[in-house]
């Protein structure tokens, strides 16, 4: 397919990753931010091409994995209700809340279902009058666009039985917190590149100076993650830390204005829990006063929920870098892609998920037996 | 999540007040809201997340970086592995 195929060539990726290994002299701790790269990098093995001085830690931009446990039950508890028509991106389905997940809830009887788009709730808002339909608005800045457009179109349509429960999370935050966190590790980040092609990188260069780290834009095939590793590389080497671009075919300094200028027409910047990492401040967006009708959390009365995180769940760590997912003693033992313990074995993103499903569980298992 | 997809606009309409168009991915065609970009036309590329266009695929970028790639090394492997670093 175009774009894809010349961006997965072998013999360039070679090529890409020789010229790391010549401008490497000492070891570096690059980030990935994107849960989408991580799977890229583990899929094609990128990792193993590099040379052992460049350790890529895996971040937290996967939104599946940060929305949180309160937020999980809530989606549980509104699923649960008489009437309601719950509607999710299929990856929220296996999430883990305190006590079961969404496939859990609906084989209970709830009707819960998957889409792909946030229009296709939308559809089912119209189709079905007398029910209260309620979409699960999670994501990063790609996806805010699209859930955005839904409550807009429910409100210029009038649209009353609509509603979605928002779990938007901000990228920019989460690099200031982990750059701000004791004991970080990170020497430069790879920016999440869709997210850019929405937002523009207008908002990464005083993070680059303020932290003196490189910032690069990134994309998902495997040229594009290696080339960002490569300018990553470059600028370290050089002692430079500026904000870089190495995904310009899909994004540019100012990004979607219009999309942007719809996203502060409905939200507003707030202070958000990511699971397993605790508040960030203003590092979410909540839908403004005005739109409060159209949000879940206010429409349905849902209180009281005590959480409860499984005590052999370390996500939290896994999601911060602070340690790989072959480390965790549950990985591919009591916590599977079938029967996860957190997020992160769950969805397409997860880190987890990534090292169990790419072959990465059968290193460990083949190395680990004493 | 963030997962998005690169396709070719086949057919541009509206349905429900929105811009929409038909976007063909390496042989399955969707229908997707084309409401961020105005300005794209029929035959452009776009990528495509949960149903929405959030941005037209530079195709000058594109292909600059592919010769980029292209170039990359290329001193380096007239002058052998032992020539210095090319910059670029």
């Amino acid at each position: 397919m175009k774009y894809l195929t010349e961006f997965g060539d072998g013999e360039t990726a070679q090529k890409l990753a020789r010229q790391i290994r010549q401008v490497t002299t000492r070891p570096w701790a690059l980030m990935e931010v994107c849960g989408g790269q991580t799977h890229s990098i583990i899929r094609n093995g990128i990792d193993q091409l590099l040379p052992p001085e460049i350790e890529l830690i895996h971040g937290p931009g996967c939104p599946v994995c940060v929305t949180p446990l309160g937020l999980i039950d809530q989606a549980l508890e509104i699923a649960a209700q008489p009437g309601v028509i719950f509607c999710s991106f299929g990856d929220m389905l296996r999430v883990p809340g305190s006590s079961k997940d969404l496939f859990r809830v609906k084989s209970e009887g709830a009707d819960v279902r998957v889409i792909y788009s946030p229009l296709d709730a939308l559809q089912i808002a119209r189709d079905s009058p007398d029910r209260e339909v309620v979409f699960f608005g999670i994501g990063f800045e790609t996806t805010a666009p699209a859930n955005a457009m839904a409550v807009k179109v429910a409100s210029q349509q009038g649209l009353k039985n609509f509603s979605m429960l928002v779990s938007h999370v901000l990228v920019p935050p989460a690099i200031e917190a982990i750059m701000t966190s004791p004991g970080n590790r990170v020497q430069a980040f790879l920016a999440a590149g869709h997210v850019c092609s929405v937002m523009g990188y207008w908002q990464y260069p005083p993070l680059a100076e303020r932290h003196h780290v490189p910032i690069v834009i990134t994309g998902f095939e495997p040229l594009d993650v290696l080339d960002g590793i490569r300018r990553t590389v470059m600028q370290l080497e050089a002692g430079v830390a500026e904000v870089e671009n190495a995904y310009a075919r899909a994004v540019n300094y100012e990004g979607n204005r219009i999309a942007q200028d719809l996203l502060n027409d409905l939200f507003e910047v707030s202070d958000r829990a990511w699971r397993g990492i605790g508040v960030i401040p203003k590092s979410g967006w909540s839908l403004r006063p005005e739109y409060r009708d159209f949000d879940a959390a206010y429409r349905f009365e849902v209180s009281g929920i005590q959480t409860e995180e499984s005590s052999l769940c370390h996500s939290g760590e896994v999601l911060q870098g602070r340690m790989k997912p072959t480390a965790c003693p549950a990985f591919g033992k009591e916590c599977t892609p079938r029967k996860p313990l957190g997020a992160t074995m769950v969805s397409s993103e997860g880190a987890c998920a990534a090292y169990y499903n790419y072959g990465r569980f059968h290193q460990i298992s083949s190395t680990s037996v004493s | 999540m963030c997962l998005a997809i690169p396709g070719q606009v086949k057919q541009i309409f509206e349905a429900n007040g929105t811009r929409m168009g038909t976007v063909n991915f390496g042989g399955i065609e969707k229908d997707v809201c084309l409401a961020y970009l105005p300005d794209i036309v029929v035959g452009d590329y776009t990528i495509v997340h949960v149903g929405f266009a959030i941005t037209k695929v530079d195709e000058a970028s594109a292909k600059a970086t592919l010769a980029m790639f292209r170039d990359l090394g290329l001193l380096e492997e007239e002058l052998g592995e032992t020539g210095n670093e090319v910059p670029n």
